[in-house]
C-alpha cells in the first residue's frame, strides 16, 4: 500500500510539473491542482499508514494499547483541501476574466507591458 | 507569561473586517469604521510590544491545549516587533487609502479585504504552530490576490496570473515541507520540532526540508532565482494596496525564514553558504534591475528585491551581531519601503504619471512636501544619522570579520547602486524642469480638499518621522534588536516558555 501511494504521489507531483511548464494557462492550473493533490497525499502517507486500528481508547482500558491511526494528517489534509479549494475557485475565475480581456489562453500573450520599463 | 491578550489586535482586525460587511457600498461609513478599526488595533497591538518588552514571553495555548497537543501563539520580541511594525503601517495606509483609492474600489470591498489582510499578517507574525502558519498565510496571499486583481484591468489581471501561480506554488512546496517535517518528526509546534529534529538520525532529510521550507519562503520573499513575479506585478495595483505588499508582505517570507531557520533548523555550513550565494545574487540582480528604470513603482519593486539581499545576507552570516542587523534593517525596511512606496502614489496624483523622463519640477512646487518626500529617500539610501545607516554598519562589519569578502562586496555594490539610483530618481523628478507644460488639470492633487491633502500627506510625514526616529534613537533600537538576536540565537528560551511555561526575562 505504501509503495503504491509513494508511486502515487511521484506521479502527481511530476505530471503537475510537467503541466505546469506548458504554456497553456488551463494546463498551469491543473497542473497547480495536481502538485496540490499530490501534497495532500503526501501528508497522509508521511503520517504513517495504520490499517484498522481508530484513535479510539477502548471502553475498558484507559489508554491507548498498541499503535493506532494517527488522526493529525487527516486533519492537515482537511484544512489544505478547504484552503486549496477557495484558492482554486478564485484562479477560475482569474483565468475566465483574463480570458476575457486578453483573448488568449497563452501565456506568452500576457508579457505586453513588460516591454514598458 | 501566560495571556489571552496575545489575540487581542488580531480580533481587533477580525472584528472590525466583519462589521465593514455590514457596511457594503457605504464608502464614507465604510472609511470611518475602517479608521476606527485600525486605531484600536494600533493601540493594541503598541500595548502587546510594551508587554512583551517587560515581560518576556508570552504565549497563549489555544482552547487550554497544552502544548505540543494545541496551537499556541507565543508573542517574543521579533513577533513583537513584527506586529508593532504591521500595526504602523496598517494604519498609515489605512488613512491614506480613504483619499488616494476611488470610490469604486471602496465600494467592492478594499476595507475589507485590507483588514483581513492585516489580520493574516498579525496571526502569521504572533503563531507558534508551522501549520497554523501555513493557514495564515493562506488568509494573507488570498487576500492578497483579490486586492490585487481588485478594478479588473488588463494590466492588474496579466500581473495577477504571475502572483497568483507563484504564490501558489510556494505554498504547495511549504505544505510538503510542513508534510515531510510532520512525518520525520510527529510534530507540528515549533519549540516542540525544535526538540524533536536535532535527534532525528537522517540529517540528509532534514537538510532537504530544510532547503523546501527556504524555496517556499524564498518565493514569498522574492530572492534570487524566484523573485521574478515580483516586479512584474506589483506595479499595477494601487499606491495604497503597493505599500501594504512591499512593506509587509515579503518581509512576512523573511520573518518565517528567520523564525524557521533560527528555532527549527539550526543552519550547518552548507545551508548557510546557499543562504550567503542567494543573498549575494538577489542584491546584484535586484540592483541592476533597478538601474534602467524609468518608472517609480518599478524601480521600487527592483530595490524591494535588492534590499531582501540584505536581510538574507544578514542571517547567511549567522552571528549574533549579524542578526541584530538583520532585524534592525527588517525595522527600517517595513516603514521605508511602504513610505516609497505611498509617495509614488502622491507623485502620480501630482504629474499623472510615474515616468521619471516625463516627471519634473516637484522641489520647486512643492518644497515641504519634497522635503518629506527626501527623508525616506536618504533613509532608505543610509545616509548617517538616518535610520539605514545603523544596521549596514553591522552586515560591513561582520561580513569582514566572519571572512565573507564577496558578500562585503555585494553589499557595498548593492549600497552603491541605491544611492546612485536614488540620486537620480531625486534630480529626475525633483530638480529637472519639467519637460511637459503644467496645466492646471494635471495637477489632481492641489484640486483636493484640505481634508484629502491631509489624509495624504499625514501617514508619508509620519513614516519619515519613525525613519528619522529610527535613525536618532538608534541606540534604543539596537537595544531591542540585541535582545531579539539574543533570543534568537538561544533557542532554549523559545522552547522552555512554550513547553515548560519558564519565562526568563
Amino acid at each position: 500500500m505504501e509503495l503504491l501511494l509513494v508511486l502515487l504521489v511521484g506521479v502527481l507531483y511530476s505530471a503537475g510539473i510537467f503541466l505546469m511548464l506548458r504554456r497553456s494557462m488551463v494546463k498551469l492550473l491543473l497542473g497547480l491542482l495536481l502538485i496540490g493533490n499530490g501534497a495532500n497525499i503526501l501528508i497522509f502517507l508521511m503520517g504513517g499508514l495504520t490499517k484498522g486500528r481508530p484513535p479510539i481508547i477502548a471502553e475498558d482500558q484507559t489508554n491507548f494499547t498498541g499503535p493506532y491511526a494517527d488522526p493529525v494528517p487527516l486533519a492537515l489534509i482537511l484544512t489544505a483541501i478547504v484552503i486549496s479549494f477557495a484558492l482554486t475557485a478564485f484562479a477560475i475565475i482569474l483565468l475566465k476574466k483574463v480570458y476575457a480581456t486578453t483573448g488568449s489562453d497563452d501565456l506568452d500573450s500576457l508579457n505586453i507591458q513588460d516591454l514598458d520599463i | 507569561m501566560i495571556t489571552n491578550f496575545i489575540l487581542a489586535p488580531i480580533l481587533a482586525h477580525l472584528i472590525t473586517a466583519v462589521l465593514l460587511l455590514f457596511f457594503w457600498k457605504r464608502v464614507k461609513t465604510q472609511k470611518v469604521v475602517s479608521i476606527i478599526g485600525n486605531s484600536i488595533a494600533f493601540l493594541l497591538c503598541v500595548r502587546l510590544f510594551m508587554v512583551t518588552q517587560q515581560e518576556g514571553f508570552l504565549v497563549l495555548q489555544a482552547g487550554g491545549w497544552q502544548a505540543p497537543f494545541g496551537i499556541t501563539f507565543v508573542s517574543d520580541t521579533l513577533s513583537s516587533i513584527m506586529v508593532l511594525l504591521t500595526a504602523i503601517v496598517s494604519l498609515t495606509v489605512g488613512i491614506y487609502s480613504t483619499a488616494s483609492l476611488n470610490v469604486s474600489r471602496i465600494k467592492y470591498g478594499y476595507f475589507f479585504l485590507f483588514h483581513f489582510l492585516i489580520m493574516g499578517l498579525l496571526g502569521a507574525f504572533l503563531t507558534g504552530d508551522i501549520f497554523n502558519l501555513y493557514v495564515w498565510f493562506e488568509i494573507v496571499i488570498i487576500s492578497s490576490f483579490v486586492l490585487l486583481t481588485l478594478g479588473g484591468k488588463k494590466m492588474q489581471m496579466e500581473a495577477g496570473i504571475k502572483y497568483v501561480t507563484m504564490n501558489m506554488l510556494a505554498s504547495i512546496i511549504f505544505l510538503t515541507a510542513i508534510g515531510i517535517l510532520y512525518g520525520i518528526t510527529g510534530t507540528l509546534n515549533m519549540a516542540d520540532l525544535s526538540l524533536k529534529i536535532a535527534q532525528v538520525e537522517n540529517r540528509g532529510l532534514v537538510s532537504v526540508t530544510a532547503l523546501l521550507f527556504f524555496a517556499g519562503f524564498g518565493i514569498k520573499s522574492a530572492v534570487f532565482p524566484l523573485y521574478f513575479w515580483l516586479p512584474s506585478s506589483y506595479h499595477t495595483p494601487p499606491s495604497a494596496i503597493a505599500a501594504i505588499f512591499g512593506g509587509l508582505l515579503t518581509k512576512m517570507g523573511v520573518y518565517a525564514m528567520i523564525r524557521v531557520f533560527t528555532l527549527i533548523f539550526i543552519p550547518d555550513e552548507f545551508i548557510r553558504n546557499v543562504f550567503i550565494g542567494i543573498a549575494i545574487m538577489t542584491m546584484i540582480t535586484g540592483a541592476l534591475g533597478a538601474l534602467n528604470k524609468r518608472s517609480v513603482r518599478r524601480l521600487i519593486s527592483y530595490l524591494i528585491v535588492c534590499h531582501i539581499g540584505y536581510l538574507i545576507g544578514g542571517l547567511g552570516i549567522y552571528t549574533e551581531i549579524a542578526i541584530v542587523g538583520v532585524v534592525f534593517y527588517l525595522i527600517h525596511d517595513v516603514i521605508v519601503k511602504s513610505n516609497l512606496l505611498m509617495i509614488s502614489g502622491i507623485i502620480q496624483k501630482i504629474r499623472e504619471t510615474i515616468d521619471m523622463t516625463r516627471l519634473g519640477g516637484l522641489a520647486k512646487d512643492y518644497p515641504k512636501l519634497s522635503f518629506v518626500i527626501a527623508i525616506a529617500m536618504f533613509s532608505l539610501i543610509g545616509i548617517p544619522p538616518l535610520s539605514g545607516f545603523w544596521p549596514k554598519i553591522q552586515f560591513f562589519g561582520e561580513s569582514l570579520r566572519t571572512g565573507e569578502y564577496i558578500l562585503l562586496g555585494a553589499f557595498v555594490i548593492a549600497s552603491f547602486i541605491t544611492l546612485i539610483v536614488m540620486a537620480r530618481m531625486w534630480s529626475e523628478v525633483f530638480w529637472k524642469e519639467s519637460p511637459k507644460p503644467l496645466t492646471e488639470e494635471i495637477d489632481h492633487f492641489a484640486q483636493m480638499p484640505y481634508s484629502g491633502k491631509f489624509a495624504l500627506v499625514a501617514p508619508i510625514a509620519a513614516l519619515s518621522l519613525v525613519s528619522l526616529y529610527i535613525g536618532i534613537n538608534a541606540e534604543g533600537v539596537y537595544e531591542i534588536a540585541q535582545k531579539t538576536a539574543y533570543e534568537l540565537m538561544h533557542p532554549s528560551l523559545y522552547i522552555d516558555a512554550v513547553l515548560h511555561n519558564i519565562f526568563e526575562k
